[in-house]
C-alpha cells in the first residue's frame, strides 16, 4: 500500500513536471519518464524489498533532476508553474501561515467576490514565556484549486472595493495589513464601481493609509496586482512573476494579432524574457524588496517547510517596517537587520509591537510616499546639464520658501491684519458718510460728476475699437494654430449620420471654424493637442519645463529604440507627456498632458517622472493642476514593471498635491483607458470628458479575449461613463476653455494662490 | 375560404425578393462586389455593429463611402458599365436576391391573409387596460374583437384619445407594434383572423415550418 502511494506520488510529480515545461522536449523529463516507467514494468516481479529499494532510488533521482530542471527554468516555465492549479493560493497560507483566522466578507461561492479574500488573522508569538497575540488583516486573491467561481483570481471591481473597506477597517483598528498578490489581471467590467476607477480609489487609499502594509506577489497581473499591492515592503515568491501584461497579451500586441488570432509559442517565450518579470529582474529592478526562495519547481501545499519561511519573513518584513518608524527601536532594529543577513534564524524570537503611535503613523506615510518617488529613476533618460539641474534644485527651494512665507506664513497674519484693517474702514467709512453730507448735496446739485462720468464713457466708446461678441476680447483666442486636417479640400461623413442625419461636412470648415463638431449632431472629430495649447491656455503663455526628461528602453526591449525614434521624430516630443506652466483667463496652472499621438498616449517611466514633477511644482507653487488627457492607451507594455510603477507614484504624487489642498482637474479627450485611468487619473475628484470621448479600462478587443463577453459598441461612451459615476462632467470643447475657468474659479481645496 | 396551396405555391415560386441598391447620393461608383452569385451578408452582431459585406465605394469630394449590403442573399446583377463613373443620386448599381426565411414567408402570408387593422395617424398606441391584461396572460389570440370595440389608446402630444375598433370579427392572430413606440399613419397595428379560420391559418404556419427550406 505504502508502495502504491510512492508510486502515485512520483507520477503526480512527472505530471508536474510535463505541465511545466509544456510543449518543449527535455532529456531530463524523458529520462524521468522511462525509469517510472520501467519501474512499473517490473514492479510485479520484484519482492517487497527490492521495490522499496528501487523506488527510493528513484526518488533520490527525482529529487536530483528536479533541482537540476530548476535551473534551467525560462521566464515562461516560471508563468506556467504560476498559472498550475497545483501552485499554492492564498488558502494554503491562511492555513499554515497565520496561527488562526477568520474569513471576511462572505466564505466560498457565497462572498461579495469570492476572488478576493480577506481574513483576520493572528500570528502568535512565544517571546520570553510570554505568548503574543497580533492580530492582521490579511488580503488578497485567491485562486482557488478549480474552484471555478473564483474566476482564476480576476477580481471584479467590487471585490476590489472590498479589499479597500477592510484596509480602511485595519486602518481604524491599527494592525498592519498582509497583501497577498495571485492574480493574473483585474476583471475588465465597467459596472458601478467601475474595473479602472475602484482601481484608482484603491490607490488612493493605500498610498496614505497608516498602518504597516506587507506585500506578497506571486502572480502579479498589471492593474490587477496593483489594486491591493501598493506597500511599505514588497516580498515576491522566487517563481513568481510581476508583470505589466501577460506574455500572451504582449506576444498579440507584438504580432499585431486581431481577430482571436493566436500567437505563436515562440514570441510568447520570447516576449516573458524580454518583458523582464521574474522575480530576480524584478528585484534588480528595485521593485521588490526580497525574493522568497521557492523549492525547486515552485511551491506546492505539501511544501510546509516553504510555509515556515514565508512566516518568518512576512513577520520579519512587519517589524523591520514598524521599528523603522518606531521611537524605541535600537537594539530591535538592529538585530532585524543583522537576522535578514542570518540564515535560518528566526523572526519570532524578538517582539515587536505592531501597532503604532501617532507620529510614527505620519512618518509612515512619509516614507512610503519617499520609497515610491524614488523608483525608476534610472528608467528614462535626462540630458539636463548638470549645472541646470542643480539650477532647478535651487529654484524649487526657493519656490518651497517663498511658499511657505508668502501662503502659509504671511497669510494667516494677513487675514487677521486684514480683518481689523476692514473693522476700521467701516467705522471710518460712517464718519465719513456722515461729514460729506452737505458735499454731496452741494455735487449732486451741480450734477457735475455724473454728467462728466457720462462724456467720458461716451468718448471711450466712439474712440475704441469694441468687442462684438465676449470671445473677441479674450486673450486665449488668438486662435493661431490651424489643423493639418483643416488644410485638404475633402468632406468628412460624421459617424452619427445614419441615425442622426447629419450632411457631409467640409474639411476646412469642420477642423477650423467648427473646432470639429459635427454642425448636426454635435459629434467631436478628433483634433491635435496643439489645438488645446493653442485655444484652451492664454495666448503665448505657456511656457514648457522638464522638457530634457525623455522617454527610453529600460529593459532593452527589441524593437523599441527604433520605435521611439520614429515617434520622437513623428511628433517632435521626446515623451507621451508634456508639461508645462500656462494661463487661463489670467489664472496660473500646472498643466500635464498625455498626448495621444506618441505611441499611443502609453506611460512610462520617462510620463510617469514628467508627472509627478508636475504635480510638485504645482505643490510648490500653489497653482491649480490640470491633467489633459489628449489620449491614453495604457501603461507602455515594452517598459515592463518601470511602466506599471508609475501607477502608484504617480498616484502618491497626486494624493500630496490634493491633500495640501491643490485641485486637480482632469480632461479625457478621444479615448483614455487602462493603467494611468485605473491610478492617478482616476483617483481625481474633477473628472471631465470631452464629448464623443471613450473612457474604460480595457478596450472592447481584451474584453472579448479574456472574458469571452460581447460588449455593445457604444460601451467606453463617455455618456455611459457618465451614468455609471466614472466622470463628473461632459463639456463641449468649444466651450472647454469657459468651463475650465469656471471650474479653477469654483472648485478646490484651500491651497490655491488665487483664493 | 383562404386557399394554403396557392399561397404557398405562389411563394415558392419565387422564394425571393430583390433589393434594389441605388446610390444615396451623387458620386463616382467604385464597384468591389460584382460577380453574380457572389453571397453577400447584411449587418451581424448582436448589436447588428459590425457592417455587411462591401458592395461598393461611392466618392464624393474625396470622401469615399462603403455602401454594403443590407441583408443577407447572393448578387444578382452589378451594373459593371458604371464602374468609375459620377452617378446621380438614386441610380440603381446592384441588385441582390434576398432568399425569404420562414419567419419572412409566414410574415408574407400573414399580412395577406389577415385582416389588418392600420394605424390612422402617427402616435404612440397601447391597448386597453383589460384588453393588455387579457394579451399578457393568454397570448393575442384569446381576445375577441369586434366592429366598434374601444381597443386601443392613441397617445399624442400628451394627450389621450380611445380608438375603435372597425373591421370584420375575429381574434387578434398578430401585434404589430410595441408600447412606447411611436407608430407612423398607415402601418398596421394587429392582424384579425376570423374564428372559423383560426385553424386554417395555423395549418399554414406549421406547413411553412416543416416545408420551406431556408437557403444558406
Amino acid at each position: 500500500m505504502d508502495i502504491e502511494k510512492r508510486i502515485l506520488s512520483l507520477t503526480e510529480r512527472l505530471q508536474y513536471i510535463k505541465d511545466i515545461f509544456g510543449e518543449k522536449e527535455n532529456v531530463n523529463v524523458e529520462l524521468l519518464e522511462s525509469k517510472l516507467a520501467d519501474f512499473n514494468q517490473r514492479e510485479n516481479g520484484l519482492s517487497e524489498e527490492d521495490q522499496a529499494r528501487q523506488l527510493a532510488a528513484l526518488e533520490d533521482l527525482y529529487v536530483f533532476l528536479e533541482k537540476k530542471l530548476e535551473r534551467e527554468l525560462t521566464a515562461m516555465d516560471k508563468v506556467r508553474i504560476v498559472r498550475h492549479p497545483q501552485r499554492i493560493c492564498l488558502k494554503d497560507i491562511l492555513e499554515n501561515v497565520y496561527d488562526n483566522y477568520t474569513e471576511l466578507g462572505g466564505e466560498g461561492e457565497y462572498n461579495i467576490d469570492p476572488s478576493m479574500l480577506i481574513a483576520r488573522a493572528y500570528i502568535s508569538r512565544l517571546v520570553g514565556g510570554k505568548v503574543y497575540n497580533q492580530p492582521v488583516m490579511v488580503i488578497g486573491q485567491e485562486k482557488g484549486h478549480g474552484e471555478e467561481f473564483r474566476n482564476g483570481g480576476s477580481v471584479k471591481p467590487w471585490g476590489n472595493a472590498k479589499a479597500l473597506h477592510y484596509m480602511k477597517v485595519a486602518e481604524t483598528e491599527n494592525i498592519p495589513i498582509h497583501t497577498y498578490v495571485f492574480t493574473p489581471g483585474s476583471f475588465p467590467i465597467e459596472d458601478y464601481p467601475g474595473a479602472a476607477q475602484q482601481i484608482a480609489k484603491n490607490l488612493y487609499e493605500m498610498a496614505g493609509l497608516t498602518v504597516p502594509m506587507i506585500a506578497v506577489f506571486s502572480e502579479g497581473g498589471s492593474g490587477g496586482a496593483e489594486a491591493v499591492g501598493l506597500a511599505d515592503v514588497r516580498l515576491m515568491l522566487s517563481h513568481g512573476y510581476y508583470s505589466v501584461i501577460s506574455p500572451e497579451g504582449a506576444a498579440a500586441i507584438e504580432g499585431r494579432l486581431r481577430g482571436g488570432d493566436r500567437a505563436s509559442a515562440e514570441l510568447i517565450e520570447t516576449c516573458a524574457q524580454r518583458l523582464k518579470m521574474t522575480a530576480d529582474d524584478n528585484r534588480a529592478m528595485g521593485y521588490i524588496d526580497r525574493v522568497i526562495p521557492e523549492p525547486a519547481l515552485g511551491a506546492r501545499p505539501e511544501h510546509y517547510e516553504f510555509f515556515k519561511l514565508l512566516r518568518s519573513e512576512v513577520i520579519g518584513a512587519t517589524d523591520e517596517v514598524v521599528l523603522n518608524v518606531k521611537g524605541w527601536r535600537f537594539f530591535r532594529a538592529m538585530t532585524v537587520q543583522t537576522r535578514k543577513k542570518k540564515k535560518g534564524a528566526n523572526a519570532e524570537d524578538i517582539y515587536v509591537r505592531w501597532s503604532l503611535s501617532a507620529g510614527a503613523r505620519s512618518r509612515l506615510a512619509w516614507r512610503r510616499y519617499q520609497r515610491f518617488r524614488k523608483m525608476s529613476l534610472g528608467a528614462f533618460i535626462d540630458r539636463t546639464p548638470f549645472n541646470r539641474k542643480m539650477e532647478r534644485l535651487m529654484r524649487e527651494t526657493g519656490w518651497s520658501i517663498y511658499s511657505f512665507f508668502k501662503y502659509d506664513f504671511l497669510r494667516k497674519h494677513q487675514k487677521k491684519i486684514s480683518h481689523v484693517m476692514e473693522e476700521i474702514g467701516s467705522e471710518i467709512q460712517v464718519v465719513k458718510d456722515r461729514v460729506a453730507v452737505p458735499v454731496r448735496w452741494v455735487r449732486e446739485t451741480l450734477a457735475l460728476s455724473s454728467k462728466q462720468e457720462n462724456i467720458e464713457e461716451t468718448e471711450k466708446s466712439l474712440t475704441e475699437l469694441s468687442c462684438w461678441d465676449e470671445d473677441a476680447c479674450d486673450p486665449g483666442s488668438g486662435a493661431s494654430y490651424v489643423s493639418p486636417q483643416a488644410r485638404e479640400d475633402y468632406a468628412v461623413t460624421c459617424p452619427n449620420s445614419a441615425t442622426h442625419g447629419c450632411k457631409d461636412l467640409w474639411a476646412p470648415d469642420l477642423f477650423r471654424d467648427f473646432g470639429g463638431v459635427c454642425s448636426n449632431c454635435g459629434h467631436h472629430f478628433r483634433m491635435e493637442y496643439q489645438w488645446y495649447m493653442h485655444n484652451l491656455f492664454d495666448y503665448n503663455s505657456i511656457f514648457e519645463f522638464s522638457r530634457n526628461v525623455e522617454a527610453g528602453n529600460p529593459l532593452s526591449y527589441d524593437g523599441l529604440d527604433a520605435k521611439l525614434e520614429k515617434a520622437k521624430a513623428q511628433t517632435g516630443l521626446k515623451s507621451a507627456c508634456i508639461t508645462f506652466e500656462a494661463r487661463i483667463k489670467h489664472i496660473n496652472v500646472v498643466c500635464a498632458t498625455l498626448v495621444g499621438s506618441f505611441r499611443g498616449g502609453t506611460v512610462g517611466a520617462a510620463e510617469g517622472e514628467k508627472f509627478v514633477r508636475a504635480c510638485e511644482r504645482a505643490r510648490r507653487k500653489h497653482y491649480p493642476l490640470i491633467a489633459y488627457v489628449h489620449g491614453t492607451a495604457g501603461i507602455r507594455i515594452q517598459e515592463g514593471v518601470n511602466g506599471v510603477i508609475q501607477m502608484p507614484r504617480c498616484t502618491m504624487a497626486v494624493r500630496r498635491y490634493i491633500e495640501a489642498g491643490g485641485l486637480y482637474i482632469v480632461v479625457y479627450d478621444t479615448n483614455s483607458y487602462a493603467g494611468p485611468l485605473a491610478s492617478f487619473l482616476g483617483c481625481s475628484p474633477y473628472q471631465f470628458a470631452i464629448r464623443s470621448a471613450n473612457i474604460g479600462f480595457a478596450g472592447p478587443g481584451v474584453i472579448k479575449e479574456t472574458t469571452g463577453m460581447d460588449i455593445p459598441p457604444n460601451y467606453h461612451d463617455a455618456h455611459l461613463a457618465l451614468s455609471r459615476g466614472h466622470i463628473h462632467g461632459i463639456w463641449d470643447r468649444r466651450e472647454l476653455r469657459a468651463n475650465l475657468h469656471q471650474a479653477l474659479q469654483t472648485m478646490g481645496g484651500r491651497n490655491l494662490y488665487y483664493r | 375560404m383562404i386557399d394554403v396551396k396557392a399561397l404557398l405555391d405562389e411563394m415558392k415560386a419565387s422564394p425571393f425578393k430583390v433589393i434594389d441598391i441605388v446610390a444615396p447620393h451623387t458620386g463616382v461608383v467604385e464597384y468591389v462586389a460584382t460577380e453574380p452569385g457572389t453571397c453577400v451578408f447584411g449587418a451581424r452582431g448582436t448589436w447588428r455593429e459590425k457592417p455587411g459585406t462591401l458592395l461598393l465605394n461611392l466618392e464624393r469630394e474625396r470622401n469615399k463611402k462603403p455602401v454594403y449590403a443590407p441583408l443577407k442573399g447572393e448578387i444578382e446583377t452589378a451594373f459593371k458599365e458604371l464602374d468609375g463613373t459620377f452617378v446621380e443620386a438614386g441610380t440603381l448599381l446592384a441588385t441582390i436576391r434576398h432568399y425569404l426565411t420562414k419567419d419572412e414567408v409566414i410574415e408574407a402570408i400573414l399580412k395577406k391573409t389577415l385582416y389588418l387593422f392600420n394605424a390612422p395617424e402617427q402616435a404612440k398606441y397601447y391597448f386597453f387596460p383589460e384588453v393588455d391584461t387579457k394579451i399578457k396572460a393568454s397570448g393575442p389570440q384569446s381576445v375577441k374583437v369586434h366592429d366598434g370595440m374601444e381597443l386601443f389608446i392613441v397617445s399624442r402630444m400628451k394627450r389621450e384619445a380611445p380608438l375603435v375598433y372597425s373591421g370584420p370579427e375575429g381574434m387578434i392572430y398578430a401585434v404589430y407594434f410595441k408600447h412606447n413606440e411611436s407608430i407612423e399613419a398607415g402601418t398596421p397595428l394587429i392582424g384579425v383572423c376570423p374564428e372559423d379560420q383560426l385553424s386554417l391559418i395555423q395549418d399554414v404556419v406549421s406547413r411553412v415550418q416543416s416545408e420551406w427550406e431556408e437557403r444558406d
